[in-house]
Protein backbone atom coordinates (compact mmCIF):
# COMPACT_ATOMS: atom_id res chain seq x y z
CA UNK A 1 0.00 0.00 0.00
CA UNK A 2 1.30 3.07 -0.99
CA UNK A 3 -0.78 5.32 1.51
CA UNK A 4 1.82 6.16 3.74
CA UNK A 5 3.38 7.42 1.49
CA UNK A 6 0.89 9.85 0.29
CA UNK A 7 0.12 11.26 3.20
CA UNK A 8 3.38 13.47 3.01
CA UNK A 9 2.95 14.32 -0.51
CA UNK A 10 1.19 18.07 -1.40
CA UNK A 11 -1.91 18.49 -2.44
CA UNK A 12 -1.37 18.87 -6.37
CA UNK A 13 1.62 16.67 -6.59
CA UNK A 14 2.34 15.06 -10.02
CA UNK A 15 0.88 11.47 -8.84
CA UNK A 16 -2.36 13.56 -7.31
CA UNK A 17 -2.32 15.64 -10.58
CA UNK A 18 -2.62 12.69 -12.66
CA UNK A 19 -5.77 11.46 -11.37
CA UNK A 20 -7.43 14.68 -12.54
CA UNK A 21 -5.62 14.59 -15.94
CA UNK A 22 -5.78 11.30 -16.70
CA UNK A 23 -9.46 10.69 -17.19
CA UNK A 24 -9.35 13.75 -19.63
CA UNK A 25 -7.43 11.51 -22.24
CA UNK A 26 -5.63 8.36 -21.81
CA UNK A 27 -8.35 6.90 -19.22
CA UNK A 28 -11.22 8.96 -20.46
CA UNK A 29 -14.33 6.98 -18.63
CA UNK A 30 -16.39 7.45 -21.92
CA UNK A 31 -13.83 6.94 -24.78
CA UNK A 32 -11.30 4.06 -22.88
CA UNK A 33 -13.55 2.95 -20.12
CA UNK A 34 -16.62 2.81 -22.39
CA UNK A 35 -18.60 3.84 -19.14
CA UNK A 36 -21.63 6.48 -19.11
CA UNK A 37 -22.73 5.54 -22.47
CA UNK A 38 -26.10 5.91 -21.72
CA UNK A 39 -26.44 9.46 -20.83
CA UNK A 40 -24.35 10.53 -23.39
CA UNK A 41 -26.60 9.35 -26.05
CA UNK A 42 -29.75 11.06 -23.80
CA UNK A 43 -28.58 14.50 -22.92
CA UNK A 44 -26.13 15.42 -26.19
CA UNK A 45 -28.57 17.04 -27.95
CA UNK A 46 -28.05 20.73 -27.19
CA UNK A 47 -25.12 21.97 -25.12
CA UNK A 48 -26.83 23.38 -22.15
CA UNK A 49 -28.33 20.28 -20.52
CA UNK A 50 -25.53 18.43 -22.08
CA UNK A 51 -23.35 21.04 -19.24
CA UNK A 52 -26.14 21.14 -16.89
CA UNK A 53 -25.32 17.17 -16.68
CA UNK A 54 -21.69 17.30 -17.04
CA UNK A 55 -21.61 19.61 -13.94
CA UNK A 56 -24.26 17.28 -11.82
CA UNK A 57 -22.16 14.29 -12.55
CA UNK A 58 -19.33 15.96 -11.88
CA UNK A 59 -20.42 17.37 -8.17
CA UNK A 60 -21.83 14.05 -7.88
CA UNK A 61 -19.01 11.96 -8.68
CA UNK A 62 -16.35 13.89 -6.48
CA UNK A 63 -18.67 13.92 -3.46
CA UNK A 64 -19.64 10.21 -3.70
CA UNK A 65 -16.10 9.46 -3.90
CA UNK A 66 -15.14 11.70 -0.73
CA UNK A 67 -18.05 10.18 1.15
CA UNK A 68 -17.20 6.51 0.47
CA UNK A 69 -13.76 7.05 1.14
CA UNK A 70 -13.81 8.53 4.56
CA UNK A 71 -16.16 5.93 5.48
CA UNK A 72 -13.95 3.16 4.03
CA UNK A 73 -12.77 1.63 6.68
CA UNK A 74 -16.01 0.97 8.37
CA UNK A 75 -17.97 0.04 5.95
CA UNK A 76 -18.50 -3.72 6.25
CA UNK A 77 -17.72 -5.34 2.77
CA UNK A 78 -20.43 -7.44 3.09
CA UNK A 79 -22.78 -4.48 2.57
CA UNK A 80 -20.57 -2.31 0.80
CA UNK A 81 -22.37 -2.10 -2.19
CA UNK A 82 -25.51 -1.02 -0.96
CA UNK A 83 -23.98 1.58 0.82
CA UNK A 84 -22.32 2.93 -1.82
CA UNK A 85 -25.79 2.73 -3.80
CA UNK A 86 -27.05 4.77 -0.87
CA UNK A 87 -24.25 7.60 -0.86
CA UNK A 88 -25.28 7.85 -4.13
CA UNK A 89 -28.77 7.85 -4.53
CA UNK A 90 -28.94 10.47 -1.43
CA UNK A 91 -26.67 12.75 -3.53
CA UNK A 92 -28.45 12.80 -7.24
CA UNK A 93 -31.47 13.02 -5.11
CA UNK A 94 -30.16 16.35 -3.61
CA UNK A 95 -28.98 17.48 -6.89
CA UNK A 96 -32.58 17.11 -8.50
CA UNK A 97 -33.77 18.81 -5.59
CA UNK A 98 -31.61 21.48 -5.92
CA UNK A 99 -32.31 21.78 -9.73
CA UNK A 100 -35.54 22.20 -9.27
CA UNK A 101 -35.67 24.91 -6.69
CA UNK A 102 -33.03 26.95 -8.65
CA UNK A 103 -32.87 26.51 -12.53
CA UNK A 104 -36.49 24.84 -13.05
CA UNK A 105 -36.05 24.94 -16.69
CA UNK A 106 -33.04 22.61 -16.75
CA UNK A 107 -34.23 20.70 -14.74
CA UNK A 108 -37.72 19.94 -16.65
CA UNK A 109 -35.65 19.09 -19.34
CA UNK A 110 -32.98 16.45 -17.49
CA UNK A 111 -36.15 15.28 -15.26
CA UNK A 112 -35.10 11.88 -16.10
CA UNK A 113 -31.73 12.06 -16.65
CA UNK A 114 -31.18 12.92 -13.15
CA UNK A 115 -32.88 10.10 -11.99
CA UNK A 116 -30.24 7.91 -14.35
CA UNK A 117 -27.11 9.84 -12.56
CA UNK A 118 -27.64 7.15 -10.15
CA UNK A 119 -27.33 4.23 -12.95
CA UNK A 120 -23.93 5.82 -14.54
CA UNK A 121 -22.19 3.27 -14.09
CA UNK A 122 -18.56 6.11 -13.51
CA UNK A 123 -19.90 6.72 -10.87
CA UNK A 124 -20.47 3.06 -8.93
CA UNK A 125 -17.32 2.32 -10.90
CA UNK A 126 -15.42 5.14 -9.33
CA UNK A 127 -16.55 4.45 -5.49
CA UNK A 128 -15.81 0.58 -6.02
CA UNK A 129 -12.64 0.79 -8.15
CA UNK A 130 -10.63 4.01 -6.17
CA UNK A 131 -12.42 5.56 -3.46
CA UNK A 132 -12.93 2.13 -1.24
CA UNK A 133 -8.96 1.52 -1.64
CA UNK A 134 -8.09 5.52 -1.50
CA UNK A 135 -7.55 8.52 0.86
CA UNK A 136 -10.29 11.26 0.89
CA UNK A 137 -8.05 13.41 -0.90
CA UNK A 138 -6.92 11.57 -4.32
CA UNK A 139 -10.90 9.94 -4.22
CA UNK A 140 -12.07 13.91 -4.95
CA UNK A 141 -9.74 14.33 -7.25
CA UNK A 142 -10.34 11.47 -9.19
CA UNK A 143 -13.96 12.15 -9.15
CA UNK A 144 -13.65 15.42 -10.32
CA UNK A 145 -11.22 13.84 -12.94
CA UNK A 146 -13.49 11.42 -13.85
CA UNK A 147 -16.22 14.13 -13.80
CA UNK A 148 -14.49 15.78 -16.00
CA UNK A 149 -13.64 13.45 -18.94
CA UNK A 150 -17.18 12.76 -18.71
CA UNK A 151 -18.19 15.96 -19.32
CA UNK A 152 -15.40 16.79 -21.59
CA UNK A 153 -16.78 14.43 -24.38
CA UNK A 154 -20.46 15.19 -23.24
CA UNK A 155 -20.02 18.75 -24.47
CA UNK A 156 -18.08 17.91 -27.95
CA UNK A 157 -20.60 15.70 -29.09
CA UNK A 158 -23.41 18.19 -27.38
CA UNK A 159 -21.74 21.15 -29.45
CA UNK A 160 -21.32 18.99 -33.05
CA UNK A 161 -24.80 17.70 -32.46
CA UNK A 162 -26.47 21.01 -31.46
CA UNK A 163 -24.47 22.48 -34.58
CA UNK A 164 -24.95 20.89 -37.56
CA UNK A 165 -28.78 19.50 -35.86
CA UNK A 166 -30.38 22.73 -35.01
CA UNK A 167 -28.19 25.09 -36.12
CA UNK A 168 -27.29 26.93 -32.98
CA UNK A 169 -24.43 26.88 -30.02
CA UNK A 170 -25.54 27.40 -26.50
CA UNK A 171 -29.20 28.06 -27.89
CA UNK A 172 -27.89 31.20 -29.98
CA UNK A 173 -27.74 30.35 -33.85
CA UNK A 174 -24.32 30.81 -35.29
CA UNK A 175 -25.55 29.47 -39.40
CA UNK A 176 -26.51 32.88 -41.00
CA UNK A 177 -30.12 33.14 -42.41
CA UNK A 178 -28.41 33.22 -45.69
CA UNK A 179 -27.59 30.08 -45.27
CA UNK A 180 -30.65 28.63 -45.09
CA UNK A 181 -31.78 30.96 -48.14
CA UNK A 182 -29.43 28.99 -50.15
CA UNK A 183 -30.54 26.07 -49.41
CA UNK A 184 -28.93 25.15 -46.45
CA UNK A 185 -30.60 22.70 -43.98
CA UNK A 186 -30.61 21.78 -40.44
CA UNK A 187 -29.65 18.04 -40.05
CA UNK A 188 -32.27 16.31 -38.06
CA UNK A 189 -30.30 12.79 -37.94
CA UNK A 190 -28.16 15.12 -35.59
CA UNK A 191 -30.73 15.47 -33.36
CA UNK A 192 -31.56 12.08 -32.87
CA UNK A 193 -29.16 9.92 -30.55
CA UNK A 194 -27.68 7.28 -32.88
CA UNK A 195 -25.96 9.91 -33.99
CA UNK A 196 -24.57 10.54 -30.67
CA UNK A 197 -23.61 6.74 -30.62
CA UNK A 198 -21.75 7.68 -33.95
CA UNK A 199 -20.13 10.72 -32.50
CA UNK A 200 -18.91 8.84 -30.18
CA UNK A 201 -17.21 6.63 -32.15
CA UNK A 202 -15.76 8.86 -34.43
CA UNK A 203 -14.02 10.66 -31.28
CA UNK A 204 -12.68 7.49 -29.65
CA UNK A 205 -10.95 6.88 -33.46
CA UNK A 206 -9.39 10.09 -33.68
CA UNK A 207 -8.30 9.48 -29.58
CA UNK A 208 -6.75 6.05 -30.89
CA UNK A 209 -5.39 6.51 -33.74
CA UNK A 210 -3.17 9.49 -31.81
CA UNK A 211 -2.30 7.71 -29.11
CA UNK A 212 -1.34 4.02 -30.32
CA UNK A 213 -0.76 2.85 -26.34
CA UNK A 214 -5.11 2.62 -26.46
CA UNK A 215 -5.14 0.11 -29.29
CA UNK A 216 -5.49 -3.47 -28.57
CA UNK A 217 -3.24 -5.75 -30.00
CA UNK B 1 -14.32 -9.31 10.84
CA UNK B 2 -17.37 -7.47 10.73
CA UNK B 3 -20.14 -8.82 13.19
CA UNK B 4 -23.83 -9.23 11.82
CA UNK B 5 -24.81 -6.71 15.00
CA UNK B 6 -21.98 -4.34 13.25
CA UNK B 7 -23.32 -4.40 9.97
CA UNK B 8 -27.11 -3.78 11.24
CA UNK B 9 -25.95 -1.43 13.29
CA UNK B 10 -24.27 0.58 10.73
CA UNK B 11 -27.19 0.09 8.22
CA UNK B 12 -29.48 1.27 10.57
CA UNK B 13 -27.84 4.81 11.00
CA UNK B 14 -26.99 5.30 7.58
CA UNK B 15 -30.83 4.94 6.47
CA UNK B 16 -31.86 7.03 9.11
CA UNK B 17 -29.22 9.63 8.97
CA UNK B 18 -29.79 9.88 5.10
CA UNK B 19 -33.48 9.86 5.57
CA UNK B 20 -32.84 13.07 7.49
CA UNK B 21 -30.63 15.21 5.57
CA UNK B 22 -33.04 14.42 2.55
CA UNK B 23 -36.15 15.31 4.47
CA UNK B 24 -34.26 18.60 5.46
CA UNK B 25 -33.32 19.30 1.79
CA UNK B 26 -36.70 18.71 0.78
CA UNK B 27 -38.53 20.94 3.01
CA UNK B 28 -36.22 23.59 2.38
CA UNK B 29 -36.41 24.03 -0.96
CA UNK B 30 -40.07 23.38 -1.03
CA UNK B 31 -41.42 26.89 -0.97
CA UNK B 32 -38.73 27.87 -4.03
CA UNK B 33 -40.25 24.72 -6.21
CA UNK B 34 -43.79 25.13 -6.02
CA UNK B 35 -42.79 29.12 -7.12
CA UNK B 36 -41.30 27.66 -9.90
CA UNK B 37 -44.42 24.76 -10.55
CA UNK B 38 -46.87 28.23 -10.15
CA UNK B 39 -44.43 30.26 -12.55
CA UNK B 40 -44.66 27.41 -15.06
CA UNK B 41 -47.81 26.96 -14.88
CA UNK B 42 -48.87 30.54 -15.80
CA UNK B 43 -46.59 30.01 -18.69
CA UNK B 44 -48.19 26.98 -19.96
CA UNK B 45 -51.52 29.03 -19.77
CA UNK B 46 -50.47 31.84 -21.53
CA UNK B 47 -48.48 30.30 -24.30
CA UNK B 48 -51.85 28.33 -25.10
CA UNK B 49 -53.66 31.67 -25.56
CA UNK B 50 -51.15 32.58 -27.98
CA UNK B 51 -48.73 34.62 -26.31
CA UNK B 52 -45.15 34.49 -27.20
CA UNK B 53 -41.83 34.93 -25.23
CA UNK B 54 -43.58 33.85 -22.45
CA UNK B 55 -40.51 33.04 -19.97
CA UNK B 56 -39.97 32.66 -16.16
CA UNK B 57 -39.43 36.62 -15.13
CA UNK B 58 -42.29 38.08 -17.14
CA UNK B 59 -45.02 34.72 -16.57
CA UNK B 60 -46.24 36.12 -12.96
CA UNK B 61 -46.65 40.05 -14.74
CA UNK B 62 -48.30 38.71 -18.05
CA UNK B 63 -51.05 36.90 -15.74
CA UNK B 64 -51.93 39.29 -13.66
CA UNK B 65 -52.15 41.94 -16.34
CA UNK B 66 -54.23 39.11 -18.80
CA UNK B 67 -55.98 36.79 -17.36
CA UNK B 68 -59.27 38.70 -16.23
CA UNK B 69 -61.57 35.82 -14.90
CA UNK B 70 -60.83 32.09 -13.39
CA UNK B 71 -63.59 30.27 -12.56
CA UNK B 72 -64.78 27.30 -10.88
CA UNK B 73 -67.60 25.18 -11.98
CA UNK B 74 -69.91 21.91 -10.84
CA UNK B 75 -69.97 18.79 -13.67
CA UNK B 76 -73.51 20.43 -13.95
CA UNK B 77 -72.04 23.46 -15.89
CA UNK B 78 -72.43 25.95 -13.08
CA UNK B 79 -70.17 28.68 -11.92
CA UNK B 80 -69.02 27.53 -8.38
CA UNK B 81 -66.45 30.28 -7.82
CA UNK B 82 -65.59 33.32 -9.50
CA UNK B 83 -62.26 35.23 -9.14
CA UNK B 84 -62.95 38.13 -6.35
CA UNK B 85 -60.21 40.16 -6.22
CA UNK B 86 -57.63 39.10 -4.04
CA UNK B 87 -54.15 37.65 -5.10
CA UNK B 88 -54.82 35.91 -8.82
CA UNK B 89 -52.09 33.02 -7.81
CA UNK B 90 -54.06 32.31 -4.52
CA UNK B 91 -57.43 32.08 -6.22
CA UNK B 92 -59.46 28.63 -5.96
CA UNK B 93 -59.55 27.98 -9.61
CA UNK B 94 -55.00 28.38 -9.65
CA UNK B 95 -55.04 26.12 -6.75
CA UNK B 96 -57.16 23.59 -8.12
CA UNK B 97 -55.99 20.09 -8.09
CA UNK B 98 -56.96 19.01 -11.45
CA UNK B 99 -55.20 15.29 -10.64
CA UNK B 100 -57.54 15.05 -7.76
CA UNK B 101 -60.58 16.14 -9.56
CA UNK B 102 -60.47 13.81 -12.37
CA UNK B 103 -60.01 11.00 -9.68
CA UNK B 104 -63.19 11.96 -8.24
CA UNK B 105 -64.74 11.98 -11.66
CA UNK B 106 -63.59 8.56 -12.25
CA UNK B 107 -65.23 7.28 -8.83
CA UNK B 108 -68.27 8.86 -9.62
CA UNK B 109 -67.77 11.47 -7.12
CA UNK B 110 -68.80 15.34 -7.36
CA UNK B 111 -66.08 17.16 -8.61
CA UNK B 112 -65.02 20.80 -10.00
CA UNK B 113 -62.99 22.00 -13.04
CA UNK B 114 -61.29 25.11 -13.37
CA UNK B 115 -61.60 27.66 -16.75
CA UNK B 116 -59.16 31.38 -17.24
CA UNK B 117 -60.06 33.28 -19.02
CA UNK B 118 -57.26 35.73 -20.56
CA UNK B 119 -58.44 38.86 -22.41
CA UNK B 120 -55.54 38.22 -25.84
CA UNK B 121 -56.04 41.73 -27.96
CA UNK B 122 -59.46 42.66 -26.69
CA UNK B 123 -60.71 39.22 -27.29
CA UNK B 124 -61.90 36.71 -24.30
CA UNK B 125 -59.82 33.31 -25.04
CA UNK B 126 -61.00 30.01 -22.58
CA UNK B 127 -58.07 28.41 -21.15
CA UNK B 128 -58.74 24.51 -20.25
CA UNK B 129 -56.29 22.82 -18.24
CA UNK B 130 -55.97 19.35 -18.88
CA UNK B 131 -54.33 16.51 -17.48
CA UNK B 132 -54.11 12.74 -18.84
CA UNK B 133 -51.65 9.75 -18.91
CA UNK B 134 -48.87 9.01 -21.24
CA UNK B 135 -46.68 5.89 -21.54
CA UNK B 136 -44.13 6.16 -18.62
CA UNK B 137 -46.17 9.00 -16.13
CA UNK B 138 -48.57 11.95 -16.71
CA UNK B 139 -49.18 14.28 -19.66
CA UNK B 140 -50.62 17.72 -19.33
CA UNK B 141 -51.30 21.10 -20.81
CA UNK B 142 -53.75 23.67 -21.33
CA UNK B 143 -56.06 23.98 -24.54
CA UNK B 144 -57.56 27.65 -25.58
CA UNK B 145 -61.15 28.10 -26.91
CA UNK B 146 -62.64 31.26 -28.56
CA UNK B 147 -65.63 33.00 -27.01
CA UNK B 148 -67.49 30.06 -29.24
CA UNK B 149 -66.39 27.00 -26.97
CA UNK B 150 -65.75 25.22 -30.04
CA UNK B 151 -62.88 26.60 -32.26
CA UNK B 152 -59.11 25.87 -30.37
CA UNK B 153 -56.60 28.97 -30.19
CA UNK B 154 -54.15 27.04 -29.41
CA UNK B 155 -52.20 24.33 -26.94
CA UNK B 156 -49.92 23.29 -24.91
CA UNK B 157 -48.82 20.41 -23.86
CA UNK B 158 -46.29 18.83 -21.25
CA UNK B 159 -45.27 15.61 -19.83
CA UNK B 160 -43.18 13.63 -16.89
CA UNK B 161 -41.20 11.14 -18.75
CA UNK B 162 -42.55 10.47 -21.69
CA UNK B 163 -39.00 8.72 -24.29
CA UNK B 164 -37.63 12.00 -25.80
CA UNK B 165 -37.51 12.14 -29.79
CA UNK B 166 -41.10 9.73 -29.38
CA UNK B 167 -43.57 10.23 -26.86
CA UNK B 168 -41.89 13.52 -25.90
CA UNK B 169 -42.70 14.77 -29.21
CA UNK B 170 -46.16 16.51 -27.99
CA UNK B 171 -44.83 19.29 -26.49
CA UNK B 172 -43.09 20.38 -29.44
CA UNK B 173 -44.37 23.21 -31.63
CA UNK B 174 -44.56 20.84 -34.56
CA UNK B 175 -47.55 18.70 -32.84
CA UNK B 176 -48.57 21.56 -30.48
CA UNK B 177 -49.14 23.58 -34.06
CA UNK B 178 -51.92 21.14 -35.61
CA UNK B 179 -54.17 22.17 -32.97
CA UNK B 180 -55.66 26.45 -34.00
CA UNK B 181 -58.52 26.25 -35.71
CA UNK B 182 -60.01 22.44 -34.99
CA UNK B 183 -63.24 21.99 -33.27
CA UNK B 184 -64.43 20.61 -30.65
CA UNK B 185 -68.05 20.44 -31.63
CA UNK B 186 -69.34 19.31 -34.91
CA UNK B 187 -71.67 21.17 -37.03
CA UNK B 188 -74.80 19.91 -35.09
CA UNK B 189 -73.47 20.97 -32.04
CA UNK B 190 -72.19 17.40 -30.38
CA UNK B 191 -69.25 16.96 -28.61
CA UNK B 192 -66.86 15.24 -30.80
CA UNK B 193 -63.02 15.88 -29.03
CA UNK B 194 -59.86 15.93 -31.36
CA UNK B 195 -58.34 13.06 -32.05
CA UNK B 196 -55.14 11.80 -32.04
CA UNK B 197 -54.40 10.46 -35.05
CA UNK B 198 -51.95 7.75 -37.42
CA UNK B 199 -52.98 7.62 -41.45
CA UNK B 200 -52.44 11.41 -41.58
CA UNK B 201 -55.33 13.69 -41.40
CA UNK B 202 -55.50 14.62 -45.40
CA UNK B 203 -56.76 10.71 -45.60
CA UNK B 204 -59.81 11.48 -43.46
CA UNK B 205 -63.57 12.16 -44.55
CA UNK B 206 -64.08 16.05 -45.05
CA UNK B 207 -66.41 16.12 -42.52
CA UNK B 208 -63.86 14.82 -39.78
CA UNK B 209 -61.19 16.45 -40.88
CA UNK B 210 -61.30 19.37 -38.62
CA UNK B 211 -61.70 16.86 -35.00
CA UNK B 212 -58.06 15.03 -36.02
CA UNK B 213 -54.67 16.13 -35.82
CA UNK B 214 -51.82 13.89 -36.77
CA UNK B 215 -49.83 11.47 -33.97
CA UNK B 216 -46.01 11.44 -33.55
CA UNK B 217 -44.64 8.21 -34.95
CA UNK B 218 -43.44 5.73 -32.24
CA UNK B 219 -45.62 7.46 -29.86
CA UNK B 220 -48.55 5.42 -30.29
CA UNK B 221 -49.66 5.23 -26.63
CA UNK B 222 -48.49 8.58 -25.53
CA UNK B 223 -50.39 9.82 -29.06
CA UNK B 224 -53.81 8.25 -27.84
CA UNK B 225 -53.09 9.71 -24.37
CA UNK B 226 -53.43 12.89 -25.56
CA UNK B 227 -56.58 11.93 -27.01
CA UNK B 228 -57.95 10.49 -24.20
CA UNK B 229 -56.68 13.42 -22.08
CA UNK B 230 -58.36 15.68 -24.62
CA UNK B 231 -61.81 13.68 -24.50
CA UNK B 232 -61.86 12.95 -20.75
CA UNK B 233 -61.47 16.42 -19.92
CA UNK B 234 -63.13 18.16 -22.38
CA UNK B 235 -66.44 16.38 -21.66
CA UNK B 236 -66.87 17.41 -18.28
CA UNK B 237 -66.99 21.15 -20.00
CA UNK B 238 -69.54 20.07 -22.31
CA UNK B 239 -72.45 21.17 -20.00
CA UNK B 240 -70.85 24.37 -19.04
CA UNK B 241 -70.27 25.11 -22.75
CA UNK B 242 -73.95 24.60 -23.55
CA UNK B 243 -74.98 26.93 -21.00
CA UNK B 244 -73.15 29.49 -21.87
CA UNK B 245 -73.21 29.22 -25.39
Amino acid sequence: MSEVKQEKEPLFSAKNRKLLTNPLNLNNPITVQVLGICSALAVTAKMKPAFVMALSVIVVTAAANLIVSLLRNGIPPRIRIIVQLVVVATLVILVDQVLKAFVYDVSKQLSVFVGLIITNCIIMGRLEAFAMSNKPWPSVLDGIGNGLGYGIILMAVAFMRELFGSGTIWGLHVIPKSFYEMGYQNNGFMILPPMALILVGIIIWIQRSRNPQLVEE
Amino acid sequence: MYSNGYIFRYAGIMVVLVAAVLSAAAMFLKPMQERNDAVDKMQSILSAAGFEGVDAKNAIELFNKNVTNMIVIDPDGNVVNDFTGDSKENSKAFKLNLKEQLYNKSMSRPFELSIYVVNKNGESVYIIPLRGVGLWGPIWGNIALKSDYRTVVGVTFGHKSETPGLGAEIETPIFEEQFPGKTIFDENGNFVSIGVIKGGVANQPETQQSHVVDAISGGTITSNGVSAMLKNVLESYEPFFKKQG
